[in-house]
C-alpha cells in the first residue's frame, strides 16, 4: 500500500514523465515542469548536512547517538554547568521550574505519579511529568546549558541525564546510562503511563471536549465567584500609563485608591497624561530614554562596544541584563552598588573569574576561567561606568 | 451648533489640563484663583450674576483648542524621512508590549503581552505583536539562513532565502494565540487587564510559500500516519510535531508579516505559520522540516502544552485554539468617562474556521444580544465585533460569547472546569467577564 502511494506521488509522476520525454528524444523536456515550473528550486542536501542538523531523538530512540555516561560524571557536569540555575538537587525554583522532586518508589512501579493526582504537592517537576525518556535526552542535547546550547557531547548528555535520574531516585549512584539500557530506563519512569492522546483538538475536524450553550434570554447564572483582589489592582503597574489618553475610556489610576463616584473618576481621568510626552520633541524615540542608550553614548564608545562584545562572547549577557535583572543582577545595579567602593574593579574581576555566591541572592555565579585579567578589567570598568 | 452643545465641548473637558502634569495643574489652578480673586476685588461693584454672565459669554465664544491657534498650526513641522522607519506618535507610548510581573523569572525565557485594550480592527502592528522566547531572540543574517526538508522524502533539499523568495508566494491573515493565553485565570481571577489576560494573541497578514508546495517538490510522503517535525535555528531549537492534515492544507513557511519581513522577535527571517493551531507550533527561525512516521514527542508536547486533567493525567497533542472572544473595551482596568452611549468592541476567533456570531451580555450572562461583525470575517483570523450599549451608570457585567462556523460555542469557565478541573494551564477559551461599577471603573471578575 505504501509502495503504491509512494509510486503515485506527484514528484515520481513528474520524474517518470521526464524520463519518458527523454526516451522520446528530449524534444519536449520543458513541458514536464511547466505545471510547476518552480520545481527545481533549491538543491539536494548532502548527507553530512543532514547529519549536522538531524539531531532529534524520537520515542523509539531513532536518532539517539551511541554513548554512555555515569551518574558520577553527571554530578561533575552538573556542578559546573547546571547547578547555578537548577540548584544543587535540581529542585530549585529560583530561575526555572524544578526538575526533580515529587516522585516516589511506588510511582516507579505504577508509572503514574501520585502527587499529580492528589494535587497537594506544591510543584510539578519535570520528572513528575516526564513520560518519555527520549524527550529529556533530546532537550538537554539540543538546548542545554541554557547559555551554551549544543555544547555537550553525547556522553555528557547521557551522564547529566543519569545524574538527574539518580536525584529522582530512579537509578542507583553507580548507574551508567547508555543507548544500550535507555529502553529499560523508559520502563522505570515514574510518569510513563501518565499521558494520553486527545485527537479532538489535534484534528481540525475533531470535536472539542467542552461546549458552551446558546441561551439568549433569562439564562441561568450563578453569582460572581472570583474578582481581582484590591492588592492586585496595581500589581502590573499604573494602568493609567498603559492606555491611550483619548477615547471612551482611560486606564485606572491604580497608584491611587479607587474612586467611589463617577464625578471623582472624571476628576481623576482629566489629569491623566502620557509621561514625558509633552516635554519630548516630536520624533523622539522612546528608546532614547533607556539607560542602555545613555551608557553607550558616554565617553569612549569604542571601549564600551568592545566590552559589550566581550560580555556577549563570554556569555555574561545570558544571566545579566544591562538594566534589567535576569538570572543575576543587572549591570546597572552592580555599578550602582560598587561604583564608589575602593578596589571594586579588582574585586569584581576576581568574582568574574572565580565565581561568587550569596552577594545578590541564592543563585550563585559560576566561575569563568576563560576571562583573562585584561578582558576582565575591560568588562568590569565598562559595567562600573553605568553607575551614572 | 447650538450654544448648549458648545458648553459641553468634551466629555471630560480635555484641554488644557491634559497637557500639564499634576503639579502644573495645581499651579495653574492657584494662578487662576489668584486672578479671579483680584478681578473680583477690583470689580467690587460687579455682581455675582454678572461674573456668571461673563463666563457664559466666554464659553459661548468657544474652546481655546479652536480659538487659540497652536504652534503646529502656526509653525514649521518636521521634514520628510526625519525618521527613516516611522514610529508611533509620542502620545501613544503607553501602548506597548509588557511582561506580567512575577510570571517568569528570566526575561530571555518569558513572554510579553500585546496591548489589546488599545488596538483597532483585526491587524496587530508588528511592533506590538506578542513575544514568547524560550532562549532569547536573535537577529539572524538572512543570507546565511538555510531551510532543510528531509526525512521520508524522495530528495532531501536545502533552500536559501533567495530560493524561498523566488517561490510562488501566498498571503493569509491569521491569528496566532499562545496555548497558555488566559492560562493564569484557570483557577481564579489573576490579572487586571485584557493585555495580561488575553494578550498572547496577535493577528497579521503573513506571506510565504505553502509548506505543501515544498513537501511536494521534495517528493515527501504525505499520507496517513505521516507527521512533520519543525525545528528552529536558535539556541532552543524549538521543535513541534505538525499534523500532516494542516501541513497539506494551509501551513505556510513565511518570511513576511504585514507587508515587511518578519521582525527578529517573531522569527526573522523565516517562521512556520500554522493557522488555527497554538503559537508554539509556529516555529521561529525555522531551519528544518522532517517528515516522519510517528509524532516526535518533543519537550513542548510532552512536558509543556499538555492539559492537566483532574485525575492527574496529562492530555497530549491538544493543538487547535478553540472558539473564543473577549471584549477589549470597556475592559478590566479601564475607567468609563460618562454615562450614556458606549460602543462595546472586542475580538473573536476560532482555530477551526470563521466566526459565525458573537453575542454580548451586559447583565452577567442572563440576557444576550447579537453583536455586529465587522468585515472582513476570515477563517482562522481575528474578527472584530461591536455592539451599542447605553450605560445607565449602574453596575453591569459585560461578557462576549463567540460561535464559529462549525457550530462550536465558547464555553463558560465552569463548563471548562467541569471537564478539565482547575489545574490546567493551557487552552482556556472561557467567556471573559468585566464588571462595571458606579464609579466607572471596570475590573476583572469571573461570573458564570
Amino acid at each position: 500500500m505504501k509502495a503504491i502511494k509512494y509510486f503515485l506521488s506527484p514528484s515520481i509522476l513528474r520524474t517518470t514523465a521526464l524520463l519518458l520525454s527523454l526516451i522520446a528524444g528530449g524534444s519536449n523536456m520543458a513541458t514536464a515542469a511547466t505545471d510547476k515550473p518552480w520545481s527545481n528550486i533549491g538543491r539536494a542536501a548532502t548527507s553530512d548536512e543532514i547529519k549536522a542538523w538531524d539531531i532529534d531523538v524520537r520515542a523509539d530512540f531513532t536518532g539517539l547517538p551511541a554513548g554512555s555516561g555515569s551518574v558520577s560524571d553527571g554530578n561533575d557536569i552538573w556542578e559546573e554547568k547546571c547547578e547555578s540555575c537548577h540548584g544543587v538537587f535540581a529542585e530549585s525554583t529560583h530561575v526555572f521550574t524544578p526538575l526533580v522532586g515529587g516522585t516516589t518508589d511506588e510511582d516507579i512501579k505504577t508509572g503514574r505519579v501520585a502527587n499529580l493526582n492528589s494535587g497537594t504537592y506544591p510543584h510539578r517537576s519535570t520528572l513528575m511529568k516526564l513520560s518519555k525518556i527520549s524527550t529529556l535526552w533530546d532537550y538537554i542535547n539540543r538546548a542545554m546549558p541554557w547559555n551554551a546550547p549544543k555544547s555537550l557531547s553525547p556522553d555528557e548528555v547521557y551522564a547529566v541525564t543519569a545524574f538527574m535520574l539518580h536525584l529522582g531516585g530512579i537509578v542507583d549512584e553507580d548507574f551508567v546510562f547508555s543507548n544500550e539500557n535507555i529502553a529499560q530506563v523508559q520502563e522505570m519512569l515514574p510518569n510513563r503511563n501518565g499521558m494520553k492522546k486527545f485527537d479532538g483538538m489535534w484534528h481540525v475536524n475533531g470535536t472539542p471536549d467542552v461546549q458552551g450553550d446558546n441561551c439568549m434570554k433569562d439564562c441561568p447564572v450563578e453569582t460572581e465567584r472570583s474578582s481581582l483582589p484590591d492588592y492586585a489592582r496595581d500589581a502590573h503597574g499604573n494602568l493609567a500609563e498603559q492606555s491611550r489618553i483619548i477615547g471612551a475610556t482611560r486606564g485606572a489610576v491604580t497608584i491611587r485608591p479607587k474612586t467611589t463616584t463617577l464625578a471623582q473618576t472624571q476628576q481623576i481621568a482629566r489629569q491623566i497624561t502620557v509621561p514625558g510626552a509633552a516635554s519630548a520633541t516630536d520624533g523622539q524615540a522612546e528608546a532614547d530614554t533607556k539607560p542602555e542608550a545613555k551608557s553607550e553614548a558616554k565617553a569612549d564608545p569604542d571601549a564600551d562596544a568592545q566590552a559589550k562584545a566581550m560580555a556577549q562572547k563570554f556569555n555574561c549577557l545570558a544571566c545579566h541584563g544591562i538594566d534589567t535583572k535576569l538570572v543575576g543582577p543587572s549591570f546597572v545595579e552592580i555599578a550602582k552598588r560598587y561604583a564608589k567602593q575602593n578596589g571594586a574593579e579588582a574585586l569584581l574581576v576576581g568574582r568574574v573569574q572565580q565565581g561568587a555566591s550569596g552577594t545578590w541572592g541564592p543563585v550563585p555565579m559560576p566561575p569563568n576561567a576563560a576571562v583573562n585579567d585584561v578582558d576582565g578589567k575591560a568588562m568590569v570598568s565598562w559595567i562600573l561606568r553605568m553607575a551614572k | 451648533m447650538t450654544q448648549n452643545k458648545l458648553q459641553i465641548p468634551g466629555r471630560i473637558q480635555p484641554a488644557p489640563e491634559n497637557f500639564l502634569s499634576e503639579t502644573d495643574n495645581t499651579r495653574a489652578r492657584q494662578a487662576r484663583r489668584g486672578f479671579m480673586g483680584k478681578a473680583l476685588a477690583m470689580g467690587a461693584g460687579m455682581s455675582a450674576t454678572q461674573v456668571i454672565a461673563n463666563r457664559a459669554q466666554a464659553a459661548a465664544k468657544g474652546e481655546d483648542a479652536i480659538l487659540k491657534l497652536p504652534p503646529h498650526t502656526t509653525g514649521l513641522g518636521q521634514p520628510v524621512a526625519a525618521r527613516g522607519y516611522g514610529l508611533p506618535s509620542k502620545w501613544e507610548r503607553s501602548l506597548i508590549r509588557r511582561e506580567s510581573p512575577g510570571l517568569t523569572r528570566v526575561s530571555a525565557s518569558s513572554v510579553s503581552f500585546c496591548p489589546l485594550q488599545g488596538t483597532f480592527g483585526i491587524i496587530t502592528p508588528n511592533g506590538l505583536h506578542f513575544e514568547r522566547h524560550h532562549q532569547g531572540w536573535w537577529d539572524i543574517d538572512p543570507s546565511q539562513h538555510r531551510l532543510m526538508v528531509h526525512g521520508l522524502v524522495k530528495e532531501a533539499r536545502v533552500f536559501t532565502m533567495d530560493d524561498l523568495l523566488r517561490m510562488p508566494a501566498t498571503s493569509g491573515i491569521h491569528f496566532i494565540e499562545c496555548g497558555a493565553n488566559t492560562g493564569m485565570e484557570w483557577a481564579t481571577v489573576a490579572v487586571p487587564t485584557v493585555q495580561y489576560s488575553h494578550g498572547m494573541l496577535s493577528c497579521c497578514e503573513f506571506t510565504g510559500v505553502k509548506l505543501s508546495t515544498l513537501l511536494d517538490m521534495c517528493g515527501a510522503q504525505t499520507g496517513k500516519d505521516r507527521f512533520v517535525l519543525a525545528e528552529g535555528a536558535d539556541g532552543s531549537s524549538m521543535t513541534r510535531t505538525i499534523n500532516m492534515e494542516n501541513a497539506m492544507d494551509d501551513v505556510m513557511v513565511a518570511w513576511a508579516m504585514n507587508g515587511e519581513m518578519l521582525r527578529p522577535e517573531n522569527g526573522y527571517p523565516l517562521r512556520l505559520v500554522v493557522p488555527g493551531v497554538q503559537g508554539v507550533s509556529w516555529v521561529k527561525y525555522l531551519r528544518r522540516i522532517e517528515v516522519g512516521d510517528q509524532p516526535f514527542y518533543t519537550k513542548d508536547e510532552v512536558l509543556h502544552y499538555v492539559d492537566m486533567m483532574p485525575d492527574g493525567i496529562h492530555r497530549q497533542f491538544t493543538s487547535i485554539q478553540e472558539v473564543k472572544s473577549v471584549i477589549t473595551s470597556p475592559s478590566g482596568g479601564q475607567l468609563l468617562l460618562d454615562k450614556g452611549y458606549q460602543n462595546i468592541t472586542g475580538l473573536a476567533w476560532s482555530g477551526r474556521g470563521k466566526i459565525k456570531r458573537v453575542d454580548v451580555s451586559v447583565d452577567g450572562g442572563r440576557n444576550w444580544r447579537t453583536a455586529r461583525l465587522q468585515a472582513p470575517v476570515l477563517s482562522k483570523a481575528l474578527t472584530r465585533f461591536n455592539i451599542d450599549w447605553v450605560w445607565d451608570g449602574g453596575p453591569a457585567i459585560l461578557q462576549a460569547r463567540a460561535v464559529d462556523e462549525t457550530g462550536h460555542v465558547q464555553p463558560k469557565i465552569n463548563q471548562l472546569r467541569a471537564v478539565r478541573g482547575t489545574r490546567s494551564i493551557y487552552h482556556n477559551n472561557a467567556i471573559q467577564s468585566w464588571k462595571v461599577v458606579e464609579s466607572g471603573e471596570v475590573s476583572n471578575v469571573q461570573v458564570y
